[in-house]
């Protein structure tokens, strides 16, 4: 497949621009984070309290989960609000009549993401080391392919996204922010699988987030690395990344058809 | 051979959208260095068609070929060669002029961008806009800033819709005269959409009357009214906005 690295840095440069002309933009990057950070931090520290021991010391899961769910939202989002900034700024047609690949405006967001994740992920990391000796390095190395299959599915989730925002115009651009949390509470962010009631843990276990989940609470119950958990999660992510690209592709097409492209574009 | 094949033909393209057809058999070509102007009323299909054109949407049936290529085997080769300009679309609001022209340069893969972008900054009078933000620009300036976008890439066909429709009288003036001499020294093939027989009569060697999605006469913008018996192109216009003309049965 042809592919052209120029354009994808070219796409990424102005995405680039937009947040170091607008510093404002990183509050959300950083505000949003170390709020949920905060909530979770202290629900912890409460918990452990009042358990006087009763909990193991494994409740810092809740921190972990908190940080690695939001590992999957930025990406998700990296991808869906880069769509729409070209959407806002009415600029989506420029591109789409430069001779930019749609799997090169598509890696484009998807560069947004890992650079979104990064940031966020240090701050949230920094802090939670300091204010509640949470060690996100606790856990090993197994951290490495839990953030990387996190990250995969995020960009999913934002082409999954960026495809109903193309079909049902700008009305839907809530769903930027909605779609990962349609499925937050079946994919094990804050408990296992096994609370859930018998008939939605199939639905649990077709998420390719569900098994980090449960493979960063074992590693942080002192389990060694999760070789099975994170084999499923690659193997739901394969699966995952051709449904969310056939999707994507098939909106397109469809907004190409009706010509929905050109009025999202232009409104 | 080479120099025979039109830069741009369009092959009966048809667009229906659900119940209505917004095109309906159009075709029509444009040679190298020739200025087409697509005139018509509003809701005539000119949009349609330019977004046909470029790849912005499919047609329904028909066909678009580029320099002798389809345009949906070969789009991005194709679009490598072709740019566009619309009094409906914007750069990034939120950036600088500057900023925003290096990224569609680089998009473009503009050899040397930044001698380019000084080079169409002074070519068209915005030198003193580079540092400006794109979305406080005035309608004037936005439109020369869209025009050094479009012409990055020393594009071979420019594909304009109703680029002055938010213009001034003196500053549309002024993008036409641009658009003219920029013919003149480079030989570029350009397709313009307006309501405004103005444009069309200025930027245009030949034009084709869009009504309905239909060819209703083509020419150059002095054969097209007269052979309707009209005055001018612009009492022509208002016949066919008003359905005067078909009342006349005149025919192309
Ligand atoms: N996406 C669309 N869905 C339905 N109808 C459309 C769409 N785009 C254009 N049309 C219709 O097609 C016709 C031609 O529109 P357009 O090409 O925008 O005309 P013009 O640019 O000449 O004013 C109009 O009747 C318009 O309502
Ligand atoms: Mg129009």
């Amino acid at each position: 497949m042809p592919f052209s690295f120029n354009t994808v840095s070219a796409l990424v440069l102005r995405y680039l621009f937009l947040y170091t002309r607008h510093p404002v933009r990183f509050v959300e990057l950083i505000f949003w984070p170390l709020v949920d950070l905060l909530v979770w931090g202290f629900l912890t520290v409460y918990l452990q309290k009042q358990g006087a021991g009763a909990f193991p010391t494994a409740i810092t899961f809740l921190i972990g989960a908190m940080i690695l769910w939001d590992v999957m939202f930025r990406s998700q989002q990296g991808v869906a609000i880069s769509f729409l900034e070209d959407v806002w700024t009415r600029n989506l047609l420029n591109v789409f009549v430069a001779p930019v690949r749609t799997v090169e405006y598509v890696a484009a967001t998807c560069v947004v993401g890992v650079l979104r994740v990064a940031f966020t992920l240090v701050i949230l990391a920094v802090v939670a080391a300091s204010a509640y000796q949470f060690n996100i390095t606790s856990m090993g190395l197994a951290l490495l392919p839990f953030l990387a299959n996190l990250i995969l599915f995020g960009w999913f989730l934002g082409m999954i996204s960026t495809g109903l925002i193309m079909r049902w115009g700008q009305a839907a651009e809530s769903l930027a922010w909605a779609v990962p949390f349609f499925i937050q509470p079946l994919a094990a962010v804050f408990y296992p699988v096994s609370v859930l009631p018998a008939w939605l843990q199939p639905i649990a276990h077709a998420l390719p987030c569900t098994p980090v989940f449960e493979g960063m609470r074992a590693v942080l119950s002192g389990g060694g690395i999760p070789w099975g958990s994170l084999q499923s999660a690659l193997l739901l992510n394969l699966v995952w990344g051709s449904l969310a690209a056939t999707f994507f592709a098939l909106n397109l097409r469809h907004v190409r058809k009706t010509g929905l492209l050109v009025k999202v574009a232009t409104q | 051979m080479q120099a025979q094949v039109p830069i741009l033909e369009a092959v009966s393209l048809v667009k229906v959208f659900g119940e209505s057809t917004a095109l309906d058999g159009l075709s029509f070509a444009v040679a190298k260095g020739e200025s087409l102007g697509l005139l018509g009323v509003n809701g005539a299909g000119k949009t349609t068609a330019m977004n046909l054109l470029l790849g912005l949407t499919t047609p329904t049936s028909g066909q678009v070929r580029m320099f002798g290529l389809d345009l949906w085997k070969h789009r991005i080769e194709i679009l490598k060669k072709v740019n566009f300009s619309s009094a409906y679309t914007n750069l990034p609001s939120n950036l600088l002029v500057w900023q925003n022209l290096v990224v569609f340069a680089k998009l473009y893969g503009v050899r040397h961008p930044k001698e380019r972008i000084e080079q169409l900054l002074e070519l068209l009078d915005i030198t003193h806009l580079r540092k400006s933000v794109t979305g406080r620009l005035s309608a004037g300036e936005s439109t020369r800033v869209n025009l050094a976008k479009a012409l990055l890439n020393e594009p071979e066909l420019l594909l304009l819709d109703e680029p002055t429709a938010s213009l001034d009288p003196d500053i549309a003036d002024r993008v036409r005269k641009l658009l003219r001499k920029l013919q003149a020294e480079t030989g570029l093939s350009v397709l313009y959409t307006s309501h405004n027989m103005r444009d069309i009569e200025e930027v245009c060697d030949r034009l084709i009357f869009l009504h309905g999605g239909k060819v209703l006469a083509e020419g150059t913008p002095g054969e097209v009214h007269e052979r309707f018996n009209r005055t001018s192109l612009e009492d022509l216009f208002i016949g066919v906005a008003r359905g005067e003309v078909a009342a006349i049965g005149i025919q192309p």
